[in-house]
Formats: C-alpha cells, sequence, structure tokens
C-alpha cells in the first residue's frame, strides 16, 4: 500500500511576521497622476498614525511561497475522499469558479443603480424560482450569508408571524435531541427558550412525544430531516399537524437537502419555513470555513416578513423592493454572498431536474453500501436505511481502549479526511459518515478496506490507532494548552 | 449531468451488496404519496458551453467597474487586487478544504487565519481578532451584543454616521434580545456629537470614516462613552483607512469591528465580504465567532488549532456568544493574501493615494461651485452637493461614468448630496471629467 | 476512562450536580468532585462569581470548562459567596489534581445550616455516580 499524504516535499513554513524582512518591497504600485499630499498637513497630525508596526514586509514570490506552501498542509475535496457527515463534501465545479469571475456579475457595486444591475436581479430571481420549486414553498430570500443566518431569519420570521396576529405568548422553540447546535443558538438569538424533545430509540422524533411538549406557548418545531443519524423523519406529516394544531410553524433545517432533492418536498410535509445551505447540498466552495450562503424558503403566508429589499420582478424589469412594512429587516448590508449564490445557481443549471434527482438517489446508494460494509467491523446504532449519511460508534473498539477520535486521526495516517465525530449527541462516540454522490465504488471501497483494517488494529495493535497520526505534518495537538494559555496572535517578544 | 461517477456495474453490484433491486428501494421509508409529488421542474441542463453563454448574456446586462469609471464607495470599495491573490485563493487545497476542526490536516488553512487575526489586530491595535465574520454590518451587531452581554445593559448608542444598511442589521439582531438603539447626532461638520451619548448605554458605535465620508474624533468619542460608563466600539467600512488613520486601539476603543472588503475582495454585487471583530484581550471569552489559537503538537512542534472553541455554538448550543458556524474564511485568506502581498509600505502607499485623490477631487468640486457640506477631513471619500443631480448623474451615466451615490434614498433631506468615492482605480482625467459633469 | 474507583471523601456531602459540600466551621467550602472532574477532562477555565452575590440552592454560580465541554456549577444550598477561590483563573488544573483540597471553588455562608440536611451523604453519592457510570 503506498503512503499516503506526502505530495513531493512538503515544507515547514514560518510565520509571515518571522519571514518579513525591513525594506523588502512587495507587489509593484504605480504613481497617481495627481499631487500627492502629506497627510499630516493634510487630515491633521491627530488623525494620522505611524506606519502599522511589524507588518510583513515581503517580496511577491516569498508570499507566492508561502501560502503555496500553507495549502500544501491542508486536505480539501480536491485532495481526496472527504467524508464528513452533514457537511455534504462534494466536488466543487471548477467551472462555477469562471462563472463567479465574469466581470459582468464579479465587478458589479452593490449601489449600482437597479436599471443598471439587471441581469444580476435576473438570476437572482431565477434562482428563487429554482430553490421555491426544490422546498415545495412559495417565497425565498437570497441573504442569508450562512445556514445558521438563515436559521435566524427563519425562527424571526416565524416571531414576528405570531405577533403580526397578535399572539405573544409564542415563546418557545421544541427542538430534537439529534438537532445541530446552530438550532438552539438561533432560537437563543430570537430571545426564544429551548425545548429540547427526546428522539425515540428509533432515532426518530415521535408524534405522541412532541404532543406532550407543544402547547399554546410554541412557536414552531425545528426540525432537520433526514435527521443527523441520516434517517427520514418517517413521521413528519403527523409532526406538522401537532405543531399546527397547536397554531405553531414548522421550521426545516435543509442542510440534509442532498437526500432529498427529486424525493420529496418539504412544503409537501408541513413545512412552512427552512434554509437551505449553498455550500452543502449546491456544491459552492467550502473554503475552509466559508463563505457559505444560507438561502431561505417560506410560504405565502410569511411573505410580509421577508428581509428587505426583496427582488422582484415587474413585466421585463427587475425591482429591489423596499416596500415591505412588516420585514423583519436586513440581515445583509447587501444581497447576501452574491458570488456564493451565483455559484449554486450555475450548479442548478448544469444539473438540471433529472441531475438533482440523480444526486439523491447517488447519495443514498453510497452511504448505504459503505453502511452495509462496515456493520460488520463497528456498531451501528440502528439497523435501519439510510438515506445519504450513516452513523457508526466505537463501542465495539472501546473494549480495547480505542476511541472515535483515536480512529478518526488513524484515517488520516491512511491518507482520509476524518468523518464528523462525536455528532450526533444522542449516539456516544459517533462517526458520522457522508460520502455523498461524487464518489465511485472504487473510492468508497479504498475507505471500507481502511476502516476494516483499522478496527482489526484495535483488536491487536491498538497503539497504531491511539498514537495516531503518524504521517500528517504535525501530530495530535495539545488542546488544552491552547485553551488554557490562549495565544491569538503573533507578537514581536515571541 | 450530476459529477456522478458510477458506471452501471457499479450500480449493479452495489445495489447487490445493499441487498436492493433498485435505487428506488433505498427511499421505502419516505412516504409514496411524498414521493409521487417530488418531481422537480427546472429548465434543462447545460453543459459547460451553453452555460457560460447563459451567464454571459446577463454578465453583460450589468454596469461593471471594469467597464464604466465609477465613484461609487458608500461602504463597497474599487480598490487593486493583484494577479496573486486569485491565483493562491483558488488552490483546491484552501478552497475546497473544510473548517479546520481536524487541526493535523488543517495546518494550512489555521496558520493563515492566525496571521489573519495577527493583521487585524496589527491594523486595529487591539489585542485579539476572531476569525471573521459574514460582513461588517453583522460584526457590528456581534459587536453590540457582546458589549450589552458585558455590561448588562440594553442601550446602544449608535452614531448616526453609521452606515444605514449596518444600522439596519444591527437593529434586527438587537430585537432578538431587546436592544434599544439611541442615535447619537453629527454635527455640522460631519462627525459625531459624542458628548450627546446618553446615560446608561452599554456602547456607543461610531463609523469612522463614516458614511458621508468625514473621518471621526474617535478619542473624543471614546473618552464621552468611557465617561458614562459605556464600551467604546469603532466601525470601519473602508478598511485601507486603518493602514493611515490612528487606530481605534491607540485611541483607546474597546472594541473595533467592520468589514475587510477593501482587501482584497471584488465587489461581486454585494458579497462575500469579509466581517472583522477585534478587542481587548480581557473580552476574549466574550467574543463570538472562530478562533485560532498557538500550541504545539505531540512532538513539541509549534502547530495551530481551533481553541476556546466552548463559547461556540457545537459546544454551547442555546447559551453560545453567538449562532455562527460558517465564516467566511476564503475571504480571509484573500485578506491576508492581499494584506501580505502589499505589506506594509504598500498599504500606506494606497492610503496616501486614496486621500491625495479625494483632496484633489474636493478641490476641484469646491473650484467648480459645487459646495461641500461638511468640513471634517476626509480619507478617500466625501459629500458634495450637486444641483439637478438626477439630470447630472444621467449624463455621466451616457458618458460611461458612476458618478457616485446619491444620498436622497438614505435621507430624504440629503437631496441632490452625493458620496464621491476615489480611489487608486480612479485617474486625474477622470476626475476632472466627473467635475465637467456635475458642474455644468 | 478511568479505571480507579473515584474518591469520595466521606468527611463531604454531594449533589446530584455532583459537587461537594465541606463543613468548615460557620461556612461551606464547595468544589466539584473527582467523578465530575474526571468526566470533564482537563479543565481549561473556571468562571467564577463575585464575593458577595446571594445565591439560591440549584442556583448556578459559575461555569467549568474542558475543551469539549462545558458545565455549569449548581449551588447545593441557599446562602451569601462569603470568598471565591480566584487562584483557579490561573490554575484551571487544580480541579482535576486536586478537586477536595486545592481545587476548592467558593465557600459559602450557608443561610440555613439545617438545608445541608437535604444532601446526599458519601455513601449515596457513591450510587449516585454508580448508576451513571457503572463503576
Amino acid at each position: 500500500m503506498s503512503a499516503p499524504g506526502r505530495s513531493g516535499l512538503v515544507f515547514r513554513e514560518p510565520l509571515l511576521f518571522e519571514s518579513s524582512r525591513a525594506g523588502r518591497a512587495g507587489v509593484p504600485i504605480g504613481d497617481t497622476d495627481v499631487p500627492l499630499v502629506d497627510p499630516a498637513r493634510e487630515l491633521g497630525d491627530e488623525l494620522v498614525r505611524d506606519d502599522v508596526p511589524d507588518f510583513p514586509e515581503l517580496a511577491e514570490l516569498d508570499v507566492v511561497r508561502h501560502f503555496t506552501r500553507l495549502s500544501q498542509w491542508n486536505y480539501g475535496i480536491d485532495s481526496g475522499f472527504f467524508p464528513l457527515g452533514s457537511c455534504t463534501m462534494k466536488y466543487n465545479p471548477k467551472v462555477n469558479e469562471v462563472v463567479a469571475r465574469l466581470p459582468g456579475l464579479a465587478a458589479v457595486h452593490p449601489l449600482a443603480d437597479e436599471a443598471d444591475v439587471q441581469g444580476l436581479l435576473a438570476l437572482a430571481c431565477e434562482l428563487e424560482a429554482a430553490l421555491a420549486e426544490i422546498s415545495g414553498l412559495d417565497r425565498v430570500t437570497l441573504q442569508p450569508a450562512a445556514g445558521a443566518q438563515g436559521e435566524f431569519v427563519g425562527v424571526r420570521m416565524i416571531q414576528a408571524y405570531h405577533r403580526a396576529r397578535g399572539d405573544t405568548a409564542r415563546t418557545r422553540v421544541i427542538i430534537p435531541d439529534t438537532a445541530h447546535g446552530t438550532n438552539p443558538a438561533s432560537a437563543a438569538l430570537n430571545g426564544l427558550e429551548v425545548v429540547e424533545l427526546k428522539s425515540g430509540a428509533d432515532g426518530i422524533v415521535h408524534p405522541e412525544a412532541l404532543a406532550r411538549v407543544a402547547d399554546a406557548h410554541t412557536a414552531a418545531l425545528m426540525l432537520t430531516n433526514p435527521n443527523t443519524l441520516g434517517l427520514f423523519e418517517t413521521h413528519v406529516e403527523k409532526l406538522a399537524e401537532v405543531i399546527h394544531g397547536v397554531g405553531g410553524l414548522v421550521y426545516l433545517d435543509g442542510a440534509n437537502m442532498n437526500a432529498l432533492l427529486g424525493v420529496a418536498k418539504p412544503g409537501h410535509m408541513g413545512v412552512d419555513v427552512m434554509h437551505f445551505n449553498l455550500h452543502k447540498t449546491f456544491s459552492t466552495p467550502h473554503g475552509g470555513g466559508g463563505p457559505g450562503a444560507g438561502p431561505v424558503a417560506v410560504r405565502n403566508a410569511l411573505a410580509p416578513f421577508l428581509p428587505t429589499p426583496v427582488i422582484r420582478r415587474e413585466g421585463d424589469r427587475y425591482r429591489l423592493d423596499d416596500e415591505f412594512p412588516h420585514s423583519i429587516g436586513r440581515v445583509h448590508a447587501w444581497y447576501g454572498n452574491a458570488g456564493i449564490w451565483l455559484r449554486a445557481l450555475a450548479y442548478i443549471r448544469t444539473l438540471g431536474a433529472a441531475g438533482l434527482a440523480e444526486v439523491t438517489s447517488r447519495a443514498a446508494l453510497n452511504a448505504n453500501y459503505v453502511l452495509e460494509s462496515l456493520r460488520d467491523a463497528y456498531d451501528a446504532p440502528h439497523a435501519r436505511r439510510v438515506m445519504h449519511e450513516c452513523v457508526l460508534t466505537d463501542r465495539r473498539q472501546q473494549e480495547r481502549g480505542v476511541t472515535t477520535a483515536d480512529i478518526a486521526k488513524r484515517l488520516m495516517d491512511y491518507g482520509y479526511h476524518p468523518p464528523t465525530i462525536y455528532f450526533p449527541l444522542v449516539v456516544a462516540g459517533a462517526l458520522m459518515i457522508e460520502p455523498t454522490e461524487c464518489e465511485s465504488q472504487e473510492t468508497l471501497d479504498g475507505f471500507i478496506e481502511t476502516m476494516q483494517r483499522i478496527a482489526r488494529e484495535a483488536e491487536t495493535e491498538p497503539e497504531l490507532v491511539t498514537g495516531a497520526p503518524q504521517r500528517p505534518i504535525v501530530r495530535r495537538l495539545d488542546e488544552v494548552r491552547a485553551a488554557r494559555k490562549p495565544r491569538l496572535r503573533w507578537s514581536r517578544s515571541d | 449531468m450530476s459529477y456522478v461517477p458510477h458506471t452501471p456495474h457499479e450500480l449493479r453490484a452495489m445495489l447487490a451488496r445493499i441487498g436492493v433491486a433498485s435505487l428506488e428501494e433505498l427511499f421505502a421509508d419516505v412516504p409514496a404519496a411524498l414521493r409521487a409529488r417530488a418531481e422537480l421542474k427546472l429548465p434543462p441542463a447545460l453543459d459547460e458551453r451553453a452555460l457560460l453563454r447563459f451567464f454571459g448574456g446577463h454578465a453583460g446586462e450589468n454596469a461593471d467597474v471594469q467597464r464604466h469609471t465609477s465613484f461609487l464607495g458608500g461602504g463597497a470599495y474599487h480598490h487593486f487586487i493583484p494577479a496573486a491573490v486569485d491565483a493562491l485563493a483558488s488552490r483546491g487545497e484552501f478552497m475546497t478544504a473544510y473548517t479546520p476542526y481536524q487541526a493535523e490536516i488543517s495546518q494550512g488553512t489555521l496558520q493563515m487565519i492566525f496571521e489573519f487575526q495577527t493583521l487585524i489586530c496589527q491594523l486595529t491595535g487591539l489585542e485579539v481578532a476572531n476569525a471573521s465574520l459574514y460582513d461588517g454590518a453583522s460584526a457590528v451587531a456581534e459587536a453590540a451584543l457582546m458589549a450589552a452581554r458585558l455590561s448588562r445593559r440594553t442601550r446602544i448608542g449608535v452614531s448616526a454616521g453609521l452606515h444605514p444598511h449596518w444600522r439596519a442589521v444591527l437593529a434586527t439582531y438587537g430585537e432578538g434580545i431587546g436592544l434599544e438603539l439611541l442615535t447619537v447626532p453629527l454635527d455640522e461638520s460631519g462627525r459625531t456629537r459624542a458628548d450627546a451619548l446618553p446615560d446608561e448605554c452599554a456602547a456607543l458605535v461610531v463609523q469612522s470614516p463614516n458614511f458621508l465620508g468625514c473621518i471621526e474624533d474617535l478619542g473624543g468619542a471614546t473618552k464621552a462613552a468611557h465617561a458614562r460608563g459605556a464600551l467604546a466600539i469603532a466601525a470601519t467600512a473602508e478598511a485601507l483607512s486603518l493602514a493611515l488613520l490612528r487606530s481605534p486601539g491607540e485611541l483607546g476603543c474597546d472594541i473595533a469591528c467592520g468589514d475587510a472588503q477593501s482587501f482584497g475582495l471584488p465587489l461581486s454585487f454585494g458579497g462575500p465580504y469579509a466581517g472583522f471583530l477585534a478587542a481587548r484581550e480581557k473580552f476574549v471569552r466574550q467574543l463570538p465567532g472562530r478562533l485560532i489559537g498557538e500550541s504545539v503538537d505531540a512532538n513539541g512542534e509549534r502547530a495551530f488549532v481551533m481553541t476556546l472553541t466552548t463559547r461556540e455554538q457545537h459546544i454551547r448550543r442555546e447559551k453560545a456568544t453567538s449562532n455562527i458556524c460558517t465564516n467566511q474564511g476564503l475571504c480571509a485568506l484573500r485578506v491576508t493574501l492581499w494584506l501580505a502581498l502589499f505589506g506594509r509600505r504598500g498599504i500606506r502607499r494606497l492610503a496616501e493615494q486614496n486621500v491625495s485623490l479625494a483632496a484633489y477631487a474636493r478641490r476641484a468640486f469646491a473650484r467648480a461651485g459645487l459646495r461641500l457640506p461638511y468640513s471634517a477631513p476626509v480619507f478617500n471619500e466625501f459629500t458634495a452637493v450637486v444641483p439637478e443631480l438626477a439630470n447630472r448623474l444621467a449624463r455621466c451615466r451616457a458618458k460611461d461614468i458612476l458618478a457616485g451615490v446619491p444620498l436622497e434614498r438614505f435621507s430624504p433631506e440629503l437631496e441632490n448630496h452625493l458620496l464621491v468615492c476615489t480611489t487608486e482605480m480612479n485617474t486625474r482625467a477622470q476626475i476632472d471629467a466627473l467635475v465637467r459633469e456635475l458642474a455644468s | 476512562m478511568a479505571d480507579r474507583e473515584y474518591e469520595i471523601p466521606d468527611d463531604c456531602q454531594y449533589t446530584e450536580s455532583d459537587e461537594w459540600v465541606r463543613v468548615d466551621g460557620a461556612i461551606v467550602r464547595v468544589g466539584i468532585t473527582d467523578y465530575a472532574q474526571s468526566e470533564l477532562n482537563d479543565i481549561v477555565f473556571v468562571e467564577l462569581p463575585e464575593r458577595g452575590r446571594q445565591i439560591e440552592r440549584g442556583e448556578a454560580f459559575g461555569v467549568v470548562e474542558s475543551v469539549k465541554a462545558v458545565s455549569d456549577l449548581l449551588a447545593p444550598i441557599a446562602g451569601e459567596i462569603s470568598e471565591v477561590h480566584s487562584a483557579l483563573s490561573d490554575h484551571p488544573e487544580w480541579l482535576n489534581e486536586d478537586p477536595y483540597g486545592r481545587g476548592w471553588i467558593i465557600a459559602l455562608t450557608p443561610e440555613d445550616m439545617e438545608s445541608l440536611d437535604g444532601l446526599m451523604s458519601a455513601a449515596e453519592y457513591r450510587a449516585h455516580v454508580k448508576a451513571r457510570s457503572g463503576k
């Protein structure tokens, strides 16, 4: 077996500030053709600073090498299999980068006249229409800059809906124990109380349990479907009935939309509001932590509360409409992460309806294939078929003192990014694997064989696993030290 | 066309391993009634050639700053972006990487963000900075929420010079936890009357340079805030100004926030940009967003890792300092690249050119009889009063000049007021042409 | 994962939320138990309350943080916080190393000494730990 994790030579690289040398000139800047003024004379001494102390001075080639080397320590989807559950690490098409860089899209100022951005507004409307179709809901906003911001917007709109009907008692949001941490955080940001709902032993939410906690104080149920165990919430329509029955609304966290394209529309399940993660289902690059985009789709009844400006079509003109007196207001300085939603539209136009349906069917194929292939070596919390992701646990390996964290680190030695670990919280030692639709059987077999090998190592040579990783440029980090004595920046005295 | 690789042979083998006869069987748990209605109706799929034609057509309908002369500012700035920024930011190892939870194979991203945090600290003169927020508007909102948490007060003094869209976002966020926003007015020179800050405020938020282009007296504003037991929050929309103006930290501010869009991020119709947030060290545990810290690995080698993560949503959940998860990582990379490529002298040189261009333009406006209503000094944008503004803007537009931002749309009393921004992307000839069109 | 038995001194009383209480003259000292520190792993930070604060029984008076987890500290009985072990800010590891000694967190002047009767004895707490951990 080859030794993955090496690419030619991999260098150690100091910080920019350590490589800096006084007097090195960076990118050349030509003269301006207006007379230069002395800033202190022009603005007043008291406003002007000295040069920024210790700011780096590097030649352009130094900078290019610095970042090239740093990049070589990373692992991206472009590097290899990336089965991170709930993140949908699918191929980020390069053509979408070309689209986003077209000057007529990338070099447009957000305050240009409405008449001068008709092309962009038309594209925004197209994306909104596509997301409305995919969600089975009516209206869409592209403003939220990430899924969590989408949740904030959705929950805020739900609050606005209740208040507009004179109902000020709706102070609680019901959230299953399998939910992503952003769900309760978004509820709290809106001043709402979180009621945690335990899923059943079968991993999904049951209407009877929901009915016990749903009442006139319930603003909403926040559901993820399929949930973070990869299981379809089969009772979803009944859950929606229960919530609607007490006057609440249903919010869908759309992080797992990769499992629903062409299979089920949230609007048909009783969902009233949902967000999408364009950087998950719709292929926009993860970027090492963003930028993403979290558009929100709603039923018509919630349209009055949409963030402004609302983009609308009037005949063959596109308008930015601020006349929404019940709007929850702005959540973004401009129109959301336009560069990101343009990439998502490019993806949707590339795939079309049949392509998107194929995404979901192959995502489920891959997830179930991995699950079935690994049931012998690892415990899985449920016997059921999954949708686009599956969860395993370290229960068996723990008998030999090997944990999920160890397995994750050992996977790196074999050239894989680990799956999501210790989430969802309802499964002890969870390993959440989402292969996505983009991987071949061959790639999956490589991963499966590696996982089986690690399970054998846990049996016979556990130190190989507990001592991992050995191959990356750094070994396991001392996170305790980083938290006890935080050093969050470089300074000269270091 | 969906980037799926499975051959028919693979499909058969995989279905067999799973124990189903068809892909449809994988969805047996989904109620049939839902499945029956799920078919998507979307426009036909396009290959790359058709895709580029489609987008190219729409792109051609927009006025972009490459084909037009632009004096547009007001919260988004047209600056020079060297080719190396794109080249390096496009590397797949950066672009297609995930959030660096697995530190051992994310040292590229982690070290880069540590450098970003340091650069923001150096520019703002403060001690800790996070790994980025969505944009300047949400950064101001997060700063205000942070101040409210620290002080246990719910009133925020907000300068009238804060970007109206940023104020709107602050209001939206603040409503959720009952923040009361109190406007602190501007004086005739165009600067904040900080002594009008009410009592019992958690913080005073002052943007500098402000929305009218005026450089504020941040030192005075900070004193006024502290005298009333409030924190001083400095907001920055034009980050390049930090290369030349006395930093918020130096002037005593507690928190600095804003947008780093000027540092290498294309205008892109408003996003993605890069919000930043920096503060005094004693506030570190109340900082929202990701933080990257330095540590060592098992071999004692220096390495970087996400730290103080217990503040964040994935651990604290409803008690988190914020709900933010995905931030603007790749944008932070572009910012770091841009700042490293220009370096200490380069950013200063660019800033001085911006000041010089605005100085030239203002003098030209004044000579042409166009009134400049605010006497405060400016960095690279300023307000002018142009009679018959709508007509003259149309005339400029007919000559492919995007003359500036009419302020009436933000404040009805600012009729005929135009916000004009001059950056190193503008030339003397362009400014002369602008003045000719606006003054006649 | 500890294979050992958890230390549960007889001279302390205990809460269900894993705090220990020891009478020290007119005041009581409060900390977290050996089981608690073991579950949390390396403690990186303790958020401490202010001296003089009045707290109710069961009210959160602070927070203890490890790298991956956070836990509220809950008051075992009502009273006034008379002392705060501020040195813990620089030495959170004392909570791991010596939870019943150097790891004490606050001292309380109880509103009512009899309220201590409601707390668990060492034997009761041992059973409570065993029920959750199997040890």
